[in-house]
């Protein structure tokens, strides 16, 4: 056997992947759209001083085995006799002139993550409503808080780390929403000791930060809508029943300059799906590669780690980039494979996604905070009448359809804010693979194309 | 370290790493773009490269993602106004 592993992603699951399998002996080849590696949960800054690098960054970047390649994204993926084609993109982003090639993966492990899921709520297109993974970035990466007084709301675990970093990089944070109750939360993590066990150590301590700036988490309380003109001024937020529909007389306007929301988390899928990989509902109701327990997918040759196998965060994301890694070695000769005790690893992982799913789900009463003219999909600008109207008149039923009639979903996002929501709104089932269905995965420039032929190197 | 950049014709200081975003956000702004129906507000939303509210015109080419793009020395960054093709320059 010969060829190498490439690997797609430097996050936790990625950068485990690529040592693994160069530690297996196989060459590797690292692909990321970042300048560094780490991916959203170990970036570093990137002015002024640099934060220190993690462990595993520092493995990554000392490792003879492992060719890395930043400012890089993957624009398709193509099946090509056993073996897959990668169309590679190398440059700043989004300029013209950028370097497009060709390279094949024997064997190809994908760790491409995952985006927060956004929920849509009157006005939420001023800027000044942020997701909270914005907040983390921007203030992770460079510094900056996305305003002075800021609410963080949504649901999860990750609420508590963006308003720590708000809180270091100058913001005044005026309190976590957290929509789920906390007794309803605390049941299931109560349910599974064990695993309660290990995380919630690691969520103590963002409270004890939280805790210092006298930063309030409320329960069962969410942003309902947002206020201003050109620019959030403040936000309504509303107590929540147990199905999250808003419990009459408890409306409060909260004046802010930003407001950060996170449901949870959607899989960047189209790589997968590019690479015809069967995908499934995870527990979270979002869309996600099967994989078996090497973390092989449905297609030969193609392994998948992270968030996009099932939401479970930085350190379940590693577990399975490690057992991947080796996987992947191993099926091009190199190594022994995974071991049992990396099996074990992810199958934890996989019980704390689970948890984490039960604990903070999104129930159906946040579809009663839109109104009409309530945009749902952001980039088309359709509202929310706009959508139920397109479908009632025109008898759309179909994903496709509904489309093709609302526009839901044609903008330049491609369906990846809205797609989810829209089919709940709707009310009908979410096909993952039509929905995350893009050939081109990102934008490429017709010109940097058309000079460059498309052979393999 | 810092180096110069313009921002809607206005010289800028800019320091290494600097995203687009992050110079706009650091200038006090929080829109660079009117979208292309309803002529409204955008700025940063996801802010990881996913959902393209950023787009902002950088060398006079548009629809460049404002939180992916470092800057560099003379970078000229311009507001985005609808739906721009590359080289017109205006819309």
């Amino acid at each position: 056997m010969s060829g190498r592993v490439v690997v797609v992603g430097a996050g936790p699951a990625g950068m485990a992947a690529a040592i693994g399998a160069a530690d297996a002996g196989g060459p590797v080849l690292l692909v990321d759209s970042a300048a560094g590696p780490g991916g959203q949960y170990y970036r570093q800054r990137a002015v002024g001083r640099r934060t220190p690098s993690s462990e595993l960054q520092n493995r990554l970047t000392s490792h003879p085995d492992v060719t890395y390649l930043p400012d890089t994204s993957v624009w398709a993926l193509e099946p090509a006799d056993g073996s897959h084609l990668l169309r590679l993109q190398t440059g700043a982003a989004d300029a013209p002139g950028r370097t497009v090639r060709t390279v094949v993966a024997a064997a190809l492990v994908l760790a491409t993550g995952a985006y927060d899921r956004a929920l849509p709520f009157p006005n939420w297109d001023l800027p000044g409503v942020y997701t909270a993974g914005a907040a983390q970035a921007l203030a992770k990466g460079q510094g900056i808080a996305v305003g002075q007084r800021v609410l963080v709301a949504g649901t999860g675990p990750f609420l508590l780390p963006v308003a720590a970093s708000l809180v270091a990089a100058g913001a005044h944070v005026t309190g976590v929403l957290e929509a789920n109750r906390a007794t309803a939360i605390g049941r299931t993590w109560l349910g599974r000791p064990a695993v309660a066990a290990r995380k919630l150590g690691e969520l103590a301590s963002y409270g004890v930060v939280l805790a210092r700036h006298r930063i309030g988490v409320r329960y069962g309380t969410a942003v309902i809508a947002a206020h201003g003109t050109d620019r959030v001024e403040s936000v309504s937020t509303a107590r929540l029943d147990l199905d999250w529909n808003p419990v009459p007389g408890t409306r409060r306007e909260v004046a802010v300059d930003a407001v950060c929301v996170g449901y949870g988390f959607n899989a960047q899928l189209e790589l997968a799906v590019s690479a015809r990989c069967a995908l499934t509902t995870a527990p979270d109701g979002g869309g996600a590669v099967v994989v078996d327990t090497d973390q092989r997918t449905s297609v030969p040759g193609v392994y998948a780690a992270g968030e996009l196998t099932g939401v479970g965060g930085a350190g379940a994301a590693e577990a399975e980039g490690a057992v991947a890694g080796a996987a992947a070695a191993h099926q091009l000769g190199h190594g022994t494979g995974p071991t049992s005790a990396q099996r074990q690893l992810v199958a934890r992982g996989n019980r704390l996604a689970a948890t984490l799913a039960a604990a903070y789900p999104v129930r159906d009463g946040w579809r009663g905070w839109l109104t009409g003219d309530t945009l749902v999909c952001r980039c088309e600008e359709v509202s929310y009448d706009e959508l139920s109207e397109a479908v009632r008149t025109r008898a759309a039923t179909g994903p496709r359809a509904i489309k093709l009639t609302s526009r839901a979903g044609l903008g330049l996002c491609q369906g990846r804010v809205c797609a989810r929501n829209t089919a709940e709104l709707l009310g009908v089932p979410l096909d993952h693979t039509a929905a995350a269905g893009r050939p081109i995965a990102v934008p490429v420039r017709l010109g940097d194309l058309a000079r460059t032929p498309l052979e393999e190197q | 370290m810092s180096f110069e950049i313009r921002v809607d014709g206005a010289p800028v200081a800019a320091e290494p790493g600097r995203t687009v975003a992050g110079v706009l956000l650091a200038l006090g702004k929080d829109s660079w773009r009117d979208t292309r129906r309803n002529a409204r507000p955008r700025g940063v939303f996801c802010g990881i490269g996913v959902c393209f509210d950023c787009l902002v015109v950088v060398n006079g080419v548009p629809d460049v993602r404002a939180c992916q793009r470092t800057v560099v020395p003379g970078d000229d960054i311009r507001t985005q106004h609808g739906a721009e093709l590359p080289g017109t320059g205006e819309s």
